[in-house]
């Protein structure tokens, strides 16, 4: 397989200079999109390809796009926001695309804010990612200097202005509703949709958002086309994903492969296994917010569908893994104290719900469960779903513990029993 | 409509509307939060949980937030699925977890929305066992105080705060369950509205401190339906009393004057009711120069009737501040050729002018529902937030009118108002200001300018002239004054509903004149106009409709000694005219006699004084600044003598054996030989129920069912129960006992309705939810435009302003707190009004070489006083501003010319 995101990263992640990046090809494809193709032929081609958003919640790039207004009545100026706030525990993937290979994200950017006409862009970036920051901002001198943003970039007539953002951090910021008011200098709480952002986004005005490894897939797609990224995939959904791992396995890390690779070979030979004595005992698959996968679904192909048939989602394909040695509820409890402190506040079951599933899970860690605790975890679980709460926060939150309630059940009512965490001495 | 099917039955609803209101409207019970019929959905508290099917045959459905989703032609939902219903009782349950549970203590209980919808949600028993967490409160000023221990998160406060009411300094900090409604440190919170938070806000967060300090449950309030006193806007009012003591003013619904809400002004400057300065016993002097005594009421009516008695040198002075009802009482003791109207000439001749221009037509006076309607605004002269404090706010919906057709073509429905706002940005409908100086709507104005008022005047006759040629053009127009007009012009008459808003704050007529061209020439252009003029009390119109003679010829009667016994109504005239001519005038009639309810300067002239009750102790009718005539009701009975101006004036009558009033039984005769007497107020008998009136027999309760203490009360006194007073004048109970369901719309004297007992029950005595009451909104418009097809045009424009050789043209400023007097005697207010100061252009200042804040000696009608400077840079250059009303200070005869006195250079 060829790779098309961490083709150009150096093992010593230094980043790759403007003049390396365009020595290794690129920025041809932009420069071919905005001065050959039409927005909507760019459209086009990413629909083809089956792209789907690697945020987490996969929904296909090209569709998305669609719905923004295009012509000359559109409103205007139209954005196009980069999410690479990160920071979904346990994913780590954007990382290193800000940090090894900005331009690619930059040429992503250009593409896709050409294909919805768009005239205004930014990289709204996680606080924490300094690196990151420094290796952007120096990559934005040198694509301004170059004539690559700006007015009349490429000479094609074409204006592109793009500008760093660096949050605050806050998970919440990471929402797309959340972001677009966090860089409109609101309090970062989500909008309701409908109107989506596509029509009614960033100052009210068509915005499109889209995940970090989204926008880096794109100029692959337009140099060789859709058909040969749809078949770097192993499966149905089109071209490579970045897969990692973290947990205690022998080489934790973030692989490009193709899309659908088992969670076996992720991480049996990518991440080199589990660690002496340890044995897996179950995974997030793509983030905290996403439910475990145990043993039983070690061969599936992550991709959307068959994650989504094995009773969780892909999300972000960042795999944390659980081992034998590590309590569950503490693991669970340690994920509900982050999910209860970056609730956002606005909706009542999310707010006032997690600090509740976080106290009870406390309290079974330290023996002081009781049974009727469980009950009021289910009803959490069932109640904080989607719909019920204004955005996915809440319902990320209960996949792992209602997974967890399901698959580790017995560990639970031990905790319970006996008074103590059975997994400290 | 569409319909709906809920829980297998079929209703038609308004598509216009969400589910959550369309289930209001149908009368059935949903709980929420965050919703608020005056500020739509946003979705966050999850409180209107419903089940939403997809069709006929779905059994399983969806858990749906009944408030962001738009009634759809054949939706099928259910509010009593087992699930749904769950949900809804696990919101309270996580609402609780951290909810002190004070209720015992908490201002709120009783009327406590958070209290219904708990038991509405039907959840009870608590299962969280963890510690809550608390929070510091906030002084937050005079008349809010802070308990966030309480809050429940639902953000109607900031959006109510800021959203709708544009004030910047209250917000939500912090994050998920730490979420901190407040201000950003202690302090005074600065909107001129902030008193609706305490019943926008569903619990006891935000509560009236003015409450508090002599505080009752909701239940033990006896409340009659008012009108507030405190400016022309004539806002509906929920008064209550306990003890004999006023305790609390509430918003009264009236969905076409104030909607939900009143100013500050009106909710917390009632405490003159209760004040020490009021007048409880009738004072008479025996001799001119000894020290008035106080006496009872026989003595008093006594001496009074023989100076009247078979006296035709008696004339009476009405009050721009008393009901139709006193004032007329008033024309007929002393007759028709001798009743004068107690303004100043200036205002007299203004508010007749304002009466002509609406009589004539060809605009129309809306209302300030209809205000809210205006797509383009002009406003000439006044400062809104600080004249007539609800229309400001009015004005504040209607510049977003343009954001309805933004949200429009993104298929967004209006109800959802975040999607709303973020959509349509700092959009805002054309909203022009023309003032003296700065004001606070400015900031969502398209363009404001400062101008002298005649410089007001004449732009405004130049947008006339501008919409149509026929209206007369202005000479010598600057550049910019002239494509200002063409600006204002063109945007007026591409609206659908222009609205010209000026009033009498300027005391200007050019003004008035240059509005009701524009009307005119609007008209003539085929528009639909409307035109406003705020006025300066809370009967100007009134009073003025009367065709009372001037105070001037009062006084020529008095001069010519054709008059030698002046009977003044509720009237304190140093606030009407010049100070010393007051005094003159006073001193010249031989026998003064005042009604009032508070001592002040002219009362201390009187050779007889007597006691009249304030507004929330008797009945009476206003006419607002629409031309809409409200009563006001009595809502307790004061302690003897005191009694309403009407009948003392009635019992004067009698004592002086005239027959004029003897058979008026009680107060609605009075309103009833008003609109037979004056054609103008035919209409007023109408607006609400004769005394007779009875519903299944019975009156309307003016106390709850939960009324306690009757017997104990007065056990100190006497153990057995007081005999409940009878209330021969209206159609009220002073009693727990009466008709329970809902009264005629003018009688509501609470807002309750089974399961809900906060103000949130108005959605039960609602057509639909924000719409009108049952029955139609109370009042009576008394004035509507002649429909002629051209109406003629003022043509006296007048020179522009030249700023004087060291002469200043000195203006009233106006403050909501400060420039009414009655509201004064509130703790609060008074402590929120400026003191007296003297504001001038930066530029003049330098030249004078005066600073901000330095002591200024300034004379004005030969006066001098020494003022605090402080500089205002939006004044024009050569005018002078002085706070209007503050005791002490000249306003009464302003515009004047004044200079400062050599001291200060
Ligand atoms: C609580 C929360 C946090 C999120 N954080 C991120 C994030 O850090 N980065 C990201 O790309 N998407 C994040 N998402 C998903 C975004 O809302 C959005 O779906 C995504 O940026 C769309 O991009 P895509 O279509 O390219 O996947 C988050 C969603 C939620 C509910
Ligand atoms: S679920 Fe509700 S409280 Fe939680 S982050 Fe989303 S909007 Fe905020
Ligand atoms: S203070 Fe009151 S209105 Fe504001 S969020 Fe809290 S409960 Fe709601
Ligand atoms: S706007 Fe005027 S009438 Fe209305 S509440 Fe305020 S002071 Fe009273
Ligand atoms: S009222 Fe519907 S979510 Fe609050």
């Amino acid at each position: 397989m060829e790779n098309v995101l961490t083709k150009n990263i150096r093992p010593d992640q230094r980043p790759v200079s403007l003049k390396e990046y365009e020595e290794a090809g690129g920025y041809q494809a932009a420069r071919d999109a905005v001065k050959k193709k039409t927005p909507k032929e760019v459209q086009e081609e990413v629909k083809k390809s089956n792209l789907k958003g690697r945020g987490g919640a996969g929904f296909p790039t090209g569709v998305k796009w669609g719905f923004v207004p295009l012509g000359d009545d559109a409103p205007r100026p139209k954005y196009l926001v980069a999410n690479a706030d990160e920071m979904e525990p346990g994913t780590f993937k954007d990382r290193v695309l800000l940090e090894g290979d900005p331009h690619l994200l930059i040429e992503g950017m250009i593409i896709s804010a050409f294909a919805i006409d768009a005239e205004v862009s930014y990289i709204f970036l996680r606080w924490a990612y300094k690196k990151a920051e420094a290796a952007i901002e120096k990559a934005l001198a040198e694509a301004y200097e170059a004539g690559y943003l700006g007015k009349n970039i490429f000479g094609s007539g074409y204006n592109l202005d793009m500008f760093l953002h660096t949050s605050v951090g806050r998970y919440m910021c990471g929402e797309e509703t959340g972001l677009l008011n966090a860089l409109e200098g609101k309090r970062a709480t989500p909008r309701a949709k409908p109107p989506f952002p596509q029509t009614s986004g960033l100052f009210g005005k068509p915005t499109i958002v889209n995940n970090v490894e989204t926008l880096c897939s794109v100029p692959s797609i337009i140099a060789k086309g859709a058909d040969w990224y749809r078949k770097l995939s192993a499966t149905e959904d089109g071209g490579t994903k970045l897969y990692g791992v973290s947990g205690r396995v022998n080489k934790p890390g973030v692989w490009e492969l193709p899309m659908g690779t088992t969670m076996r070979e992720i991480i049996e030979e990518h991440a080199g296994g589990m660690r002496n004595g340890l044995r897996f005992k179950g995974a997030l698959p793509g983030g905290a917010s996403t439910d475990f996968l145990v043993n039983e679904h070690m061969d599936i192909p992550m991709d959307y569908a068959n994650v989504s048939n094995a009773g969780s989602r892909l999300g972000t394909g960042t795999l944390i893994v659980l081992d034998d040695q590590t309590c569950p509820v503490g693991f669970v409890l340690n994920l509900e104290r982050f999910f209860a402190r970056e609730s956002c506040g606005w909706c009542t079951p999310c707010r006032d719900g997690l600090p509740w599933v976080e106290r009870i899970l406390e309290s079974i860690e330290q023996g002081d469960g009781r049974n009727e605790d469980l009950d009021l975890l289910n009803m959490h679980t069932k109640y904080l779903g989607p719909g019920l709460t204004f955005c996915a926060l809440a319902p990320g939150a209960m996949e792992p513990l209602q997974s967890a309630l399901k698959y580790f059940a017995e560990d639970f009512e031990r905790h319970i029993k006996e008074k103590r965490c059975p997994w400290r001495h | 409509m569409v319909t709906i099917h809920i829980d297998g039955t079929s209703y038609q609803v308004d598509e216009q509307q969400n589910l959550l209101e369309a289930i209001l409207s149908l009368g059935l019970d949903l709980p929420y939060f965050c919703w608020h019929p005056a500020m739509g959905s946003v979705g966050a508290c999850r409180q209107c949980a419903i089940k939403i099917y997809k069709d006929e045959n779905d059994t399983q459905g969806k858990i749906t937030m009944a408030c962001m989703e738009p009634a759809k032609e054949g939706t099928y939902l259910s509010l009593n699925d087992a699930e749904a219903k769950e949900m809804r009782s696990h919101v309270i349950q996580w609402l609780m977890t951290n909810h002190p549970h004070d209720c015992p203590i908490c201002d709120e209980g009783g009327e406590c929305h958070l209290q219904d919808m708990t038991v509405m949600a039907g959840h009870a028993y608590r299962r969280h066992r963890y510690n809550k967490r608390t929070y510091r409160n906030q002084y937050l000023g005079p008349f809010i105080n802070h308990e966030m221990n309480r809050c429940i998160q639902c953000y109607r406060c900031v959006r109510y705060y800021r959203d709708y009411a544009g004030g910047d300094d209250l917000d939500a900090f912090a994050a998920h369950n730490h979420v901190y409604f407040g201000r950003h440190e202690d302090g005074v919170l600065q909107n001129e509205f902030s008193g609706n938070l305490v019943e926008v806000c569903p619990t006891g967060v935000f509560t009236d401190k003015t409450l508090k300090s002599h505080y009752t449950r909701k239940w033990d309030l006896t409340t009659a339906p008012s009108i507030c006193h405190h400016c022309s806007m004539g806002c509906n009012i929920i008064a209550g009393e306990r003890y004999g003591s006023l305790r609390r003013i509430y918003a009264r619904y009236n969905g076409k004057v104030n909607g939900y809400f009143i100013c500050d002004r009106g909710r917390f400057g009632y405490e003159f009711v209760n004040s020490d300065k009021r007048i409880q016993q009738p004072m008479l002097r025996k001799e001119r120069n000894a020290d008035p005594e106080p006496t009872d009421k026989q003595t008093i009516l006594r001496h009074i009737a023989e100076r009247i008695q078979n006296n035709d040198r008696v004339i009476g002075i009405g009050s721009p501040i008393a009901s139709l009802e006193s004032n007329f009482a008033l024309q007929q003791l002393v007759g028709e050729n001798r009743f004068y109207g107690g303004i100043s000439n200036s205002e007299d001749r203004l508010v007749k002018t304002v009466i002509n221009i609406l009589r004539q037509g060809p605009a129309r006076t809306p209302s300030l529902k209809e205000i809210e309607n205006a797509d383009a605004i002009l406003v000439l002269g006044e400062d809104l937030t600080n004249t007539a404090p609800m229309m400001a706010l009015s004005l504040r919906q209607a510049v977003r009118n343009i954001q309805k057709k933004i949200a429009q073509k993104l298929n967004i429905p209006y109800w959802q108002d975040a999607a709303v706002r973020e959509a349509a940005q700092e959009e805002y409908s054309p909203c022009y200001i023309a003032t003296p100086a700065g004001t606070k709507l400015d900031e969502v104005a398209r363009k404001s300018m400062r101008l002298a008022p005649v410089d007001i005047a004449r732009l405004g006759f130049a947008v006339a002239h501008r919409i149509s040629n026929d209206a007369p053009g202005v000479d010598n127009l600057s550049k910019e004054l002239a494509s200002l007009a063409a600006e204002i012009g063109e945007s007026l008459k591409g609206a659908e509903h222009p609205l010209i808003v000026t009033g009498t704050s300027c005391r200007n007529e050019n003004l008035l004149h240059a509005s009701a061209n524009i009307a005119a020439a609007l008209k003539n252009a085929g528009a639909q106009p409307s035109i406003s003029f705020t006025m300066h009390d809370a009967n100007s119109m009134g009073l003025a409709m009367m065709n009372a003679g001037t105070l001037a010829q009062a006084k020529h009667e008095v001069q010519e000694g054709n008059a030698d016994t002046v009977i003044i109504l509720e009237n304190d005239l140093y606030k009407r005219i010049d100070e010393d001519a007051a005094t003159e005038f006073l001193d010249q009639c031989q026998h003064l006699i005042v009604l009032d309810y508070l001592h002040n300067k002219t009362t201390s002239k009187a050779e007889a004084v007597l006691p009249v009750s304030a507004f929330s102790e008797t009945f009476g009718t206003l006419v607002n600044q629409e031309g809409r005539a409200q009563r006001f009701f009595e809502v307790h009975i004061p302690a003897e003598p005191v009694q309403a101006g009407w009948q003392w004036l009635k019992d004067l009558s009698t004592a002086a054996g005239k027959n004029a009033m003897s058979d008026w039984q009680n107060f609605h005769d009075f309103t009833r030989h008003l609109s037979n007497a004056m054609p103008q107020f035919k209409d007023i008998e109408a607006i609400s129920p004769p005394p007779g009136y009875r519903v299944a027999d019975q009156r309307i309760p003016r106390q709850s069912h939960r009324y306690s203490g009757r017997t104990a009360m007065h056990a100190h006194h006497n153990v057995h129960e007081k005999k409940t007073p009878q209330d021969k004048d209206s159609a009220f109970a002073f009693s727990m006992e009466g008709y329970r369901g809902q009264p005629p719309p003018s009688m509501i004297p609470l807002f309750w309705s089974p399961g809900w007992n906060s103000a949130q029950s108005i959605n039960k005595y609602q057509i639909e939810v924000g719409g009108g009451l049952h029955g139609g909104d109370p009042g009576k418009r008394l004035i509507e435009p002649q429909e002629k097809a051209d109406s003629p045009y003022f043509k006296n424009i007048p020179e522009p302003f030249e700023p004087g050789e060291n002469r200043w043209l000195t203006l009233p400023g106006y403050h909501i707190f400060g420039s009414e007097s009655l509201s004064m005697h509130t703790p609060g207010v008074a402590e929120r009004a400026p003191g007296p100061y003297l504001s001038i252009n930066d530029h003049d200042a330098a030249q004078l070489n005066i600073k901000d804040g330095a002591d200024a000696t300034y004379v004005v009608a030969d006066r001098p006083y020494t003022l605090a400077v402080k500089i205002n840079a939006s004044l024009p250059r050569g005018v002078v501003e002085l706070p209007a009303g503050l005791p002490g200070l000249p306003t009464a005869i302003l515009p004047a010319w004044g200079k400062f006195s050599e001291a200060s250079e």
